[in-house]
């Protein structure tokens, strides 16, 4: 499709597309725009409105508003936060994997004038608990392929609760060793390799932290931190477990990515040395629950 | 001293006083009314567990029976807390377990739990009875385990939507057999089957239970020989409620529900079958609360069920009772207090039920008593809000979240600010308020101006420039809890209203305009403020001064900056000034 969104270009020919999230947009940077006159102005002394309340410290307060008139460059950095960043990348995603999965080929410009466009995903919009979002988790959620054009009946609807692609997939991850869990997305990786990498900058630091929890936070010291490494080929003294969607406990690595995808509950690094010893295979190589396993 | 009137008196003349407030007022008046109120107060509550350390909280109160702590900011519902922010307990339990031996309530939220913590206060104190773990995580039911072996006076044991790791449902059976003092349990969260027969036993042994909450696994099938053993509850949460369609299953349940004289409040209902709905009909007279939050079932059952309850003054429902469900709400339920309306397609592009701003109209028209509104919709207009906020004045909160964000008024495509401008010149209890849809700053200077009372707001996506924070921050003086996300608010408003914050609790603001260089401004300002960049990408001070931070948190504390920040949570005080600049 021609004017197809490529992540490299520019903000504005991405939301030519969308004209009604362009005006909002443009409306935005006006906003903005006019946002960073008001901080220009700001360099001056405080405005009538704007009596800062404790003024006796006025001399450091100058030397860092005069910090902003020496940087152009980041005035600029004002107009976009990094979240409006992340949530463009989403949805450029969605708009992606909504036009190979329908069958509607419309030109978003015409057809955006009838139809209300999906909002971009935003983390945390519409404000709701997790608890909430999978409500119909225990039913099948098979995909309407038409379901954006047809005018949803009301059993259809009841029964494909998510009918957008769930953009991300979290499960928590337990570490031998770290007492509290982390989350991962499953959804933003593609193969176990990026998993495992991820998994090991997870826990990498926190594992450091903890063998020198005397030394408080752990942030300058990236360098002295060694990779946790191994994760996936049981050589390492870490292996990567997973609980499925049976309540079994299997090695990472065991079933093709997407499977595994599909039934994975919930993340564990255990001590190689803890393990079992296992043969590679589907469910013949499950771990057994009644091994003292359980962290 | 002269005046020596007897501190015995006086002390009881406050045991009176049940509101924080009203003891906080006390203990202002003069230093011995200040030593007496500290010596006999049994209650306290924290709203933010940095706000204070353990430390100082026993050396002013040396007899606490009762604690309630909240941990992270309310945002964290919603995933926009990373993992690992913090709100750990353990040392407050640790401190606790040392000072208060006759503690006898923990009430926490939103704070990571863990089976340490457990472990530490079953063992901690002698005569424990309540704990309530609203919305925490970090604990397992090994913990639970604990509690229940442990705890032998524990009145009531509330989990309600925590995150509970769910190593097995073997942790009920550790209630001991002469366990009898249970009045109170709920385990709706809770993923893994309990052992049925243990929590058969449990309830039969237990007369004073009034509360009993189970969780989605627990088969509708199950239902009727538990409720025969507790006629006497008062709340009752169903598991799953499906099944085979029966008639003996159907007969069975409503024969035991209507053994329930003293039923007042319903809830569970996941994956419910509409056919099993009039098993509670004979119960429905005397039910206030109604939770069908998760009952996926559509408007005419709905409807039916709903309209049976004339004295209902509470009810969450998902949106699939649309406009004329709520229109027969309005019609039937004249005591309705709490509305709260879920989406049940919240991610979805299109409508997929008929719910607009109609059918809260048509309920704040017919519920005189209606004080508090959660609503989820897609559509809103400002004659639909200013109707709202004259049929009830008398509003205390009123969230509303137009799902789009920036949506305009739908019939004229002007902002929503003269329909949200209604709800706080009208409302004049109004306490807690969250807005949505297209709001310019003008919004913001209705809400300075009138919502005088209001304690909590909530901003997402709205306002134009510094000016709308600005009419919040100055004009509101009873706020307590401000979080903002995705409006254009920077350091100006920011900093002329410094002073401000330390009267209130909190301040969040993510995905604003607050640059990196005001951030420190204000941490060396306000000493008592403790003010956390939250950044997961790289430290702030990679980046130039003037750039905007991805999320700060800003609170009052009497304990200093936190000692368990994580590696992405940044202090603003003198000493950051000096390791960044």
């Amino acid at each position: 499709m021609e004017g197809y969104p490529r992540k490299d270009e520019g903000c504005h020919q991405f939301l030519d597309l969308i004209p009604k999230e362009k005006k909002r947009a443009v409306k935005r940077a006006e906003e903005t725009s006019s946002e960073d006159k008001k901080l220009e102005l700001r360099l001056g002394p405080p405005g009538e409105q704007w009596t800062i309340n404790e003024n006796n410290n006025s001399s450091s307060k100058n030397t860092t508003f005069g910090y902003f008139s020496n940087s152009p460059r980041a005035q600029n950095s004002i107009l976009k936060t990094p979240w409006q960043d992340q949530a463009k990348a989403h949805f450029l995603h969605l708009q992606n994997s909504e036009n190979k999965a329908s069958a509607n080929t419309a030109v978003p410009n015409s057809s955006s004038a009838q139809k209300r466009t999906a909002p971009a995903p935003v983390v945390g919009w519409p404000p709701i608990r997790s608890f909430r979002k999978n409500l119909a988790s225990g039913s099948s959620s098979k995909q309407d392929p038409d379901s954006s054009n047809v005018v949803l009946d009301k059993v259809s609807c009841q029964k494909s609760k998510e009918t957008c692609p769930k953009e991300t997939l979290f499960v928590k991850i337990n570490m031998d060793g770290v007492p509290i869990g982390r989350k991962v997305d499953l959804k933003a990786y593609d193969s176990y390799e990026k998993l495992s990498y991820a998994v090991d900058e997870l826990f990498r630091g926190l594992l450091a932290a903890q063998s020198d929890s005397s030394a408080g936070r752990s942030k300058d010291k990236e360098d002295g931190q060694k990779a946790i490494g191994g994760l996936l080929d049981r050589n390492g003294e870490y292996t990567l477990v997973y609980e499925d969607n049976e309540g079994d406990r299997m090695l990472v690595g065991d079933v093709p990515w997407h499977m595994f995808v599909s039934t994975v509950k919930r993340l564990r690094v255990l001590k190689s040395s803890e393990l079992p010893t296992l043969s590679r295979g589907n469910k013949q190589g499950k771990l057994s629950h009644d091994t003292s396993l359980r962290c | 001293m002269a005046y020596s009137f007897p501190e015995e008196v006086l002390e009881h003349v406050f045991s009176f006083l049940s509101s924080d407030k009203d003891r906080n007022a006390v203990s202002l008046v003069c230093k011995s009314w200040y030593e007496i109120e500290r010596w006999c107060r049994r209650r306290i509550f924290v709203g933010n567990c940095y706000a204070v350390s353990p430390e100082i909280v026993i050396r002013r109160f040396p007899e606490v029976r009762a604690v309630e702590i909240k941990g992270k900011p309310h945002f964290a519902d919603f995933n926009l807390v990373p993992e690992e922010w913090g709100g750990y307990v353990y040392p407050w339990i640790v401190a606790m377990s040392a000072a208060y031996p006759l503690l006898e309530e923990i009430k926490l939220k939103r704070m990571v739990v863990t089976d340490e913590s457990l472990e530490l206060i079953s063992k901690s104190f002698k005569n424990f009875k309540v704990l309530v773990l609203s919305s925490c995580e970090g604990f397992t039911t090994d913990g639970l385990a604990s509690i229940a072996a442990n705890c032998r006076n524990l009145r009531e044991l509330d989990l309600r939507e925590s995150d509970v790791e769910d190593l097995s449902g073997h942790w009920l059976s550790h209630f001991p057999d002469n366990y009898t003092s249970l009045v109170s349990l709920n385990m709706s969260c809770l993923g893994s089957e309990v052992s049925f027969s243990a929590l058969e036993r449990l309830v039969a042994r237990s007369p004073n239970l009034r509360t009993l909450r189970l969780n989605r696994a627990v088969p509708l099938e199950k239902l009727p020989n538990l409720i025969r053993r507790a006629p006497q509850l008062v709340e009752f949460g169903t598991g799953a409620y499906s099944a085979e369609i029966r008639s003996d299953i159907l007969s069975n349940l409503a024969e035991a529900f209507s053994g329930c004289k003293q039923l007042k409040g319903l809830s569970g209902f996941w994956d419910v079958v509409p056919s099993y709905l009039p098993a509670m009909y004979s119960v429905c007279s005397g039910i206030t609360s109604l939770n069908l939050s998760y009952a996926t079932i559509q408007s005419p059952d709905l409807v039916k069920l709903v309209s049976q309850c004339k004295n209902l003054q509470r009810l969450w429902v998902l949106d699939y009772i649309e406009d004329s469900g709520l229109e027969a709400l309005a019609a039937s339920c004249k005591d309705l207090q709490e509305l709260r309306v879920f989406p049940s397609d919240p991610f979805g592009a299109e409508p997929n039920v008929s719910l607009t701003e109609q059918g809260l109209v048509s309920v704040s028209a017919g519920c005189p008593k209606l004080r508090s509104v959660l609503y989820f919709c897609r559509q809103m207009s400002n004659v639909a809000l200013i109707a709202i906020a004259r049929n009830r004045p008398e509003m205390i909160r009123f969230r509303l979240c137009i799902i789009e964000p920036r949506a305009p008024d739908y019939l004229t495509l002007e902002p929503l600010d003269t329909g949200f401008g209604a709800i706080v010149e009208n409302c004049k209890q109004l306490r807690r308020l969250s807005l949505s849809g297209l709001l310019t700053d003008r919004v913001f200077k209705y809400i300075g101006t009138h919502a005088k009372k209001l304690e909590m707001l909530s901003i997402a996506f709205a306002g134009d420039s510094d000016l709308g924070l600005h009419h919040v921050l100055s004009g509101c003086e009873s706020l307590r809890k401000l979080e903002i996300r995705d409006c254009p608010f920077g350091d100006k408003a920011l900093l002329a209203n410094a002073a401000k914050l330390e009267t209130m609790r909190s301040l969040w603001m993510s995905s604003c305009s607050v640059s990196f260089g005001a951030c420190k401004l204000l941490g060396q300002k306000m000493p008592r403020l403790n003010v956390e960049v939250i950044d997961e990408r790289d430290p702030p001070d990679s980046r130039p001064e003037s750039c905007p931070v991805e999320r700060l948190y800003v609170y009052r504390t009497v304990a200093g900056r936190r000692v368990d920040m994580p590696h992405f949570v940044y202090t603003m005080d003198e000493d950051a000034a000096l390791r960044f600049s």
